[in-house]
């Protein structure tokens, strides 16, 4: 390789660069692909009761209601809260299970919380209630590593406990989750369903996929603002470094022109030259990316882009590439670095080949 | 043969530093003759030869070419129908065609490739041919032992010794076997003795047929016997025996 110095720190510029944006879009994509998959699972429809614009507890009453319209296969009622918890200044989501609830007195916590407050099973977790009381449970389970994303900061504790914890009535609910014969007739049931109880607000499933979609994409966003502005560095160092032939260049080029080369020769290694580089950095940077992403769970960006809680997960992305947004940042950088490599060489490869004879 | 036919060339043409550096030359070079344009710095002697080698076009006159036209046999319009080549009047693309096949090029700084090997720089002028690479490496070995840099085939340039730069120089410029040589000053970095052995390496290869022009302001070359002629230039015309 000629050039060593300038090549190499090229190559360096050019793999930091792809492997900034490479990640940031690798990221953003798996962690959409993955809270999309885990929606899937989520219940077809939640229907929450509105006052003043904004949440409140629905009332058991409706679930009957609910569950009389036409096309609703099943409605359950659902208990979830969130606990502030001082001592780990963290926000911890408890939630009562539909399947298997634990025993009174017991609750199952996610990894975070566990590795947070270095529990195990068996251990005491204390809580200060809704009336001020403290209320102790027995750890009986942590739950697994892979479900970490949505899970870190979850505790699972049973209806009698949730409802003495949080002084929710018995007869009020979180929310409402409904399932319904026709996957078409979502949207009419929904209508349905806010004609009859006006103050309630229906969600469907492919609304949270949505707002998932919106919360990742505004977070890709900040960091592909910050990586446009790293890419807008390296376009003009390529074209500094690229572009401004040293004299020594322009002596190289004008020795092949009197040699018998064709300014089309000249361009045309040029263009090799830049190319190798190119793809030599491309895909250095995105497999350096994919390690990140992938192998090392994101640590530099996983502060900024992951979770909503204060436990932020510790969990491995399942690998997943798109091959459009590879194309794009095959595009947002070979491409500006292959034009700023050949047109300044075709600027001097035009120069007269006896300029050669008379330097 | 190669007749220049009233040459001017002029640089920076209707600018207040107008140069006119050839002037009105005509003059009829000889195939298979070592000639020698003779004269001091700035007479005129380098843009002759980049005239004659299709590097550069007079500003007004005509050069045409007379022999060794099936050299650039295939390329050129009017293949075959006509015993001369006026080359002022063809493309770029042309010019850059005959200069390829039709002159080898041996430059006063030598104009070696850094960073690339004795090898590689020998090989390059055969690229743009798109000849078999086995067959242009073994013409390039060949002309290596020719010159005695055979055990320097690997080296980078930057590490030749000035008389070593030369000879790579003299092999990169016979490497498409051409049948015109123009060297620019070729001993102007060479102590006498380097200078005598160029000498006799050109008188070898007029031997084998070449034709060589060179522009030299150094005894040792226009004094060498195997001159066949010398051209005298001095401010851009010719003189003496130069007509």
């Amino acid at each position: 390789m000629r050039r060593k110095a300038k090549n190499i720190s090229l190559l360096l510029v050019y793999s930091l660069v792809v492997f900034v944006l490479g990640s940031a879009m690798f990221f953003t994509q798996a962690m959409k692909r993955e809270a999309s998959l885990i929606l899937k699972e989520a219940p077809e429809m939640v229907v929450q009761r509105i006052m003043c614009g904004r949440y409140e507890p629905i009332s058991l009453d409706y679930l009957n209601k609910i569950r009389k319209i036409r096309g609703v296969i099943s409605a359950d009622f659902r208990l979830w809260g969130y606990y502030y918890d001082p001592a780990a200044g963290s926000n911890y989501t408890l939630m009562v299970p539909r399947n298997k609830p634990p025993l009174r007195g017991n609750i199952i916590i996610g990894n975070g919380i566990a590795r947070n407050r270095m529990l195990f099973r068996e251990d005491i977790l204390s809580f200060r209630g809704y009336n001020g009381l403290n209320h102790n449970f027995i750890v009986e389970d942590i739950m697994s590593y892979e479900s970490e994303l949505l899970s870190a900061d979850l505790i699972l504790i049973s209806e009698e406990d949730f409802r003495d914890f949080f002084g929710l009535p018995s007869e009020v609910a979180t929310d409402i989750v409904a399932t319904v014969r026709n996957q078409k007739e979502l949207i009419t049931i929904a209508n349905k369903i806010s004609e009859l109880l006006p103050d309630t607000r229906p969600i469907i499933r492919d609304e949270m996929i949505r707002t998932y979609d919106a919360v990742f994409d505004w977070r890709g966003g900040i960091l592909i603002v910050l990586v446009s502005m790293a890419l807008l560095s390296f376009v003009i160092f390529a074209w500094e470094k690229a572009s401004g032939l040293s004299a020594e260049e322009r002596r190289e080029i004008g020795i092949l022109k009197a040699i018998g080369w064709e300014t089309s020769d000249v361009i045309a290694i040029k263009t090799y030259e830049g190319a190798i580089v190119s793809f030599f950095s491309f895909c250095t940077g995105l497999l350096l990316a994919y390690g990140h992403v992938f192998f090392s769970s994101a640590f530099l960006f996983a502060q900024a882009l992951k979770g909503w809680s204060v436990l932020y997960p510790d969990f491995r992305i399942t690998p997943y590439i798109d091959p459009y947004q590879v194309a794009v940042l095959f595009l947002l950088t070979v491409v500006p670095y292959t034009v700023a490599t050949v047109v300044p060489s075709w600027r001097s490869a035009i120069i007269d080949p006896d300029s050669v004879m008379r330097s | 043969m190669i007749r220049l036919l009233n040459v001017r060339k002029g640089f920076n043409l209707a600018k207040p530093n107008e140069f006119i550096a050839v002037s009105e030359v005509t003059l009829t070079i000889e195939a298979n003759r070592i000639t020698v344009f003779k004269g001091p710095s700035g007479s005129g002697k380098t843009t002759l030869l980049s005239l004659i080698g299709c590097m550069a076009r007079p500003t007004s006159g005509r050069i045409e070419l007379m022999d060794n036209l099936p050299f650039i046999n295939g390329i050129l319009p009017n293949d075959g129908k006509t015993d001369r080549l006026e080359v002022t009047s063809l493309p770029e693309r042309f010019l850059t065609e005959i200069r390829r096949r039709m002159f080898g090029f041996i430059f006063q700084q030598f104009n070696l490739i850094k960073g690339i090997t004795v090898l590689e720089n020998i090989m390059l002028p055969s690229y743009p041919l798109g000849r078999k690479h086995s067959l242009v490496k073994e013409r390039a070995h060949t002309l290596m032992d020719t010159f005695g840099i055979g055990t320097r085939a690997s080296a980078k340039v930057e590490w030749l010794s000035g008389g070593e730069a030369q000879r790579v120089a003299i092999a990169r410029a016979l490497m498409n076997d051409p049948p015109v040589i123009i060297a620019d000053e070729p001993t102007a970095h060479l102590d006498s003795k380097l200078s005598i052995e160029f000498m006799e390496i050109i008188s070898g290869l007029k031997e084998q047929g070449k034709t060589v022009i060179i522009a030299s302001h150094d005894p040792l070359v226009f004094e060498a016997g195997m001159i066949d002629r010398i051209i005298n230039v001095r401010d851009g015309m010719l003189y003496g025996n130069g007509t």
